[in-house]
């Protein structure tokens, strides 16, 4: 049996430091935010010949979208994003681009957002992961009314989880720095799912203390945890496995469209399974042993040797 | 084998069988094939506000239920077929419609397209000063009669004849004593002396009441046709009270001009040769635009602007316009298909390695799950978009994962020297709370996230997802509880199928 609970110091402190670098990433450089949260049009210029990219910034420049975003994607395409733009302005644009380049742009690929609905969607989305947050704690409070002191169990799952969502973020901010990605419905989507497995694994584990606490009262609750880690941990890693197998496989084969959501989940199967064993748990076994305040007094805690 | 555990087995061959059935035919209740959201067949998704302000208060619902009826009119006139169209909260309406371009898309559903005809109004005015390009104000002998907003036509004579083969209409932007100015001029090509005249409702009279003809008397038939020298035209047909209508302003108009206006746009301005009643054309259009307006013309004009709110601006356009690419869309699919069986091939490949027996049990139990899964889809039918096939994929990792947790408890239960039997029915009932509870929170999120998509209007994406997983998660607590302990209690009654290497390695 490994000792978990032995080693637990270190596992908070290693994960108080990833999302610490998260966070001051996330600070520095920020994650770029998809057209559904700014506002805005973007749109996919398509011509049959070659076209120079600096022309057509001079063109859009000239045509006084002077911060609009020009990015090539090939040699004949390009993604462009600028502020709300009209059908009139689209038509403009058009015209303005065939007499420029003697030939129409196939436009495709339309995303447009108006700046209010944008404004709404950012909030609504803040909205949704913070419900879904009381949602879960509240149902982890029934499920674990038998113990004493249910609400702990949910409180815990909700730290792991909060750890895994500034994870993601705080990866996806320094991937920003060199990648192209970007917070998007699909990122959100994302988000809420790594919610929810997380939760759903560290459900599992405290499923099985919840088990084990009733079956042998009187035992020490860091005894239990370990325990019923230990007995948990094939099904976690199987579990994590098989998702992460088929992340992969959306990762590598699927589509551009969903790339965003499946790096989320990827990062976030890893660290929700990780978090359940080196949260969630520990935090448990600190709060329910009432060393608290021992723990964040940087005393080592009362070491109780893993049995069996 | 039980009586019960017979029928048990029983129910799930049927319901593989129906559900493979479902699969394998090709329509199902007159739809062809699974039901494929824009991004995967292409399309335009438009969201679009309203404004109110010209409605009567206390009807604002039945106003936008009647503009979304009219949109549907329109979308099916055009000749495009299941077309999604969603009235959300209040005050917008949410519009897909596959195959079409942002372009077309929002001149089809975005314009209000109110239809009337105008005459001229007085002819008196003559243009005193050449214009040059650019120029936007006029000289006019007298501007009497001209009011901002008026429409006005250049190059016609004192007869009222067209007398050049060029013309120009413009809206007055505002009248100074004789001078005009105009939103706009292209006045270059006219000269001194050309007259300047406006367009006015052009009215007949039923039960003594003066009546501006509009689209509204218009009947709702009209289709694409060409002309004598192969353009495309539009013929349209008035009712009854139209054609009494008509046929007066025909007959008072003869030799003279008879203005189309689409939403105070001039699209076509022929001259009168007789008196006609019930039925007509417009032309000097591009074949596209003649559909266009044949299919709104049918559909009727709105009851109410469409557009996007900026703060207390009612702005032209879509709040939301978004526009996939057939192409890119046929692509999309055929990726995801393929990454989803590739992953869920490595999933069952890894079942049966590590579980062994039970594991390729819970890879039939998998089978069946997909088959149940995909014939509900069709069936109800859920719409496939790209996060939904990610959210297929997803479950059928949670799938997994309910039968990795009872698998696990009866490794444990054999361990403890229980007899295989009683193991499989321990490791079912040790594992329900952890299967119940974490499935539980995984739906909770679902509900959430359904939520969030009817909210962000935005995302027909964000719900197919939410939707897909939620159904995924019962459907597979029915495989794993149902399906997978059926197997496995049938397959202990095989002798040979009780060796306990077959369930740990």
């Amino acid at each position: 049996m490994i000792d978990f609970m032995g080693k637990k110091k270190w596992y908070l402190l290693g994960s108080g430091i990833i999302t610490l670098v998260g966070i001051i990433f996330l600070l520095a450089f920020g994650i770029p935010r998809g057209i559904e949260f700014t506002g805005g049009t973007s749109m996919t210029l398509k011509f049959e010949q070659q076209v120079d990219q600096g022309a057509l910034r001079g063109e859009f420049a000239g045509l006084g979208y002077t911060d609009a975003v020009i990015q090539k994607t090939s040699e004949d395409s390009f993604i462009i994003r600028t502020p709300l733009l009209s059908d009139q302005e689209v038509a403009t644009i058009k015209s303005a681009l065939t007499a420029k380049f003697g030939e129409e742009p196939a436009i495709t690929d339309v995303y447009a957002v108006s700046p209010a609905v944008a404004s709404e969607i950012e909030g609504n989305a803040a909205i949704a992961v913070l419900v879904a947050a009381i949602g879960i704690v509240i149902y982890m409070t029934w499920a674990f009314r038998k113990l004493m002191k249910p609400f702990r169990y949910g409180v815990c799952a909700i730290v792991a989880l909060l750890h895994d969502v500034l994870v993601v973020l705080g990866v996806f901010a320094i991937l920003s720095v060199g990648l192209n990605v970007e917070i998007d419905a699909m990122f959100i989507t994302g988000i809420l799912t790594v919610i929810g497995y997380s939760v759903n694994d560290t459900v599992v584990v405290f499923d099985r203390i919840r088990e084990n606490t009733l079956k042998n009262p009187g035992v020490p609750i860091v005894t239990v945890v370990n325990y019923s880690i230990n007995e948990t941990l094939a099904r976690s890693l199987n579990t994590s496995l098989t998702t992460l197998f088929v992340v992969l496989a959306l990762l590598l084969l699927g589509g551009a469209t969903i790339q965003n959501f499946v790096l989320v989940m990827l990062i976030g199967i890893i660290t929700g399974t990780y978090s359940s064993i080196s949260i969630a748990s520990p935090l448990l076994v600190v709060w329910e042993s009432g060393t608290f305040g021992r723990f964040f007094r940087r005393v080592i805690p009362r070491r109780v040797p893993a049995r069996g | 084998m039980g009586r019960r555990h017979k029928i048990t087995l029983l129910i799930i061959a049927a319901l593989v069988v129906f559900c493979v059935s479902v699969l394998a035919v090709d329509q199902v209740w007159g739809r062809q094939g699974m039901s494929l959201g824009l991004d995967l067949r292409g399309g335009t998704h438009l969201v679009y506000e309203v404004d109110f302000s010209g409605v009567q208060a206390g009807s604002e619902k039945d106003a936008i239920e009647v503009a979304r009826g009219i949109i549907e009119k329109r979308i099916n006139r055009y000749g495009v077929s299941e077309s999604t169209l969603q009235i959300i909260g209040n005050d917008r309406i949410s519009v897909q419609i596959p195959g079409v371009t942002a372009e077309e898309a929002t001149k089809l559903v975005g314009t209000v397209a109110e239809l009337d005809f105008r005459e001229m109004k007085g002819v008196d005015a003559t243009l005193m000063e050449a214009a040059t390009a650019g120029d936007t104000y006029i000289n006019v002998s007298s501007a009497a009669g001209f009011a901002v907003n008026d429409t006005c036509v250049l190059g016609i004579n004192s007869q009222g004849m067209v007398e050049k083969q060029y013309w120009e209409a413009k809206k007055v932007a505002s009248v100074s004593g004789t001078n005009i100015s105009f939103d706009s001029a292209i006045f270059s090509d006219h000269q001194a002396g050309e007259p300047l005249s406006a367009w006015i409702p052009a009215t007949g009279t039923i039960d003594e009441e003066k009546i501006h003809l509009t689209g509204k008397y218009l009947l709702p038939n009209c289709y694409v046709g060409v002309d004598q020298t192969s353009l495309p035209i539009v013929n349209f047909e008035f009712n009854s009270d139209g054609a009494q209508l008509f046929s007066e302003i025909t007959a008072r108009l003869i030799g003279k001009p008879l203005g189309i206006f689409l939403d105070n746009d001039l699209i076509s301005a022929p001259t009168v040769q007789s008196q006609i009643s019930d039925k007509g054309i417009i032309e000097g259009m591009t074949l596209e635009e003649a559909k266009l307006l044949a299919s709104q013309l049918n559909g009727g004009a709105l009851p109410l602007p469409l557009g996007h709110w900026e703060g207390d601006e009612f702005l032209a356009g879509p709040a939301v316009a978004q526009n996939v690419d057939a192409t890119l869309g046929a692509d999309s699919l055929h990726k995801s298909i393929i990454a989803g069986i590739v992953g869920l091939v490595i999933v069952l490949l890894f079942m049966i390695a590590y579980y062994r027996l039970p594991g390729l049990l819970a890879c039939v139990a998998l089978l069946v799950y997909g088959a149940i899964l995909l014939a509900i889809f069709k069936l109800v039918p859920v719409t496939m978009t790209l996060a939904s096939i990610a959210a297929f994929v997803l479950s059928i990792g949670m799938a997994v994962d309910a039968n990795v947790l009872i698998f696990e408890r009866l490794k444990e239960e054999m361990r403890a020297g229980k007899p295989l039997g009683t193991a499989i029915e321990l490791g079912f009932s040790r594992a329900w709370p952890a299967i119940r509870d974490s499935n539980i929170t995984t739906l909770i999120t679902c509900i959430i996230l359904y939520w969030f998509g009817t909210k962000i209007i935005a995302a027909p994406l964000v719900m197919g997802f939410a939707l897909t997983l939620g159904i995924g998660v019962v459907v597979s607590m029915f495989t794993a509880l149902i399906v997978t302990r059926i197997f496995l209690r049938t397959i202990v009654l095989i002798p040979l199928a009780k060796k306990s290497s077959l369930y740990r390695p």
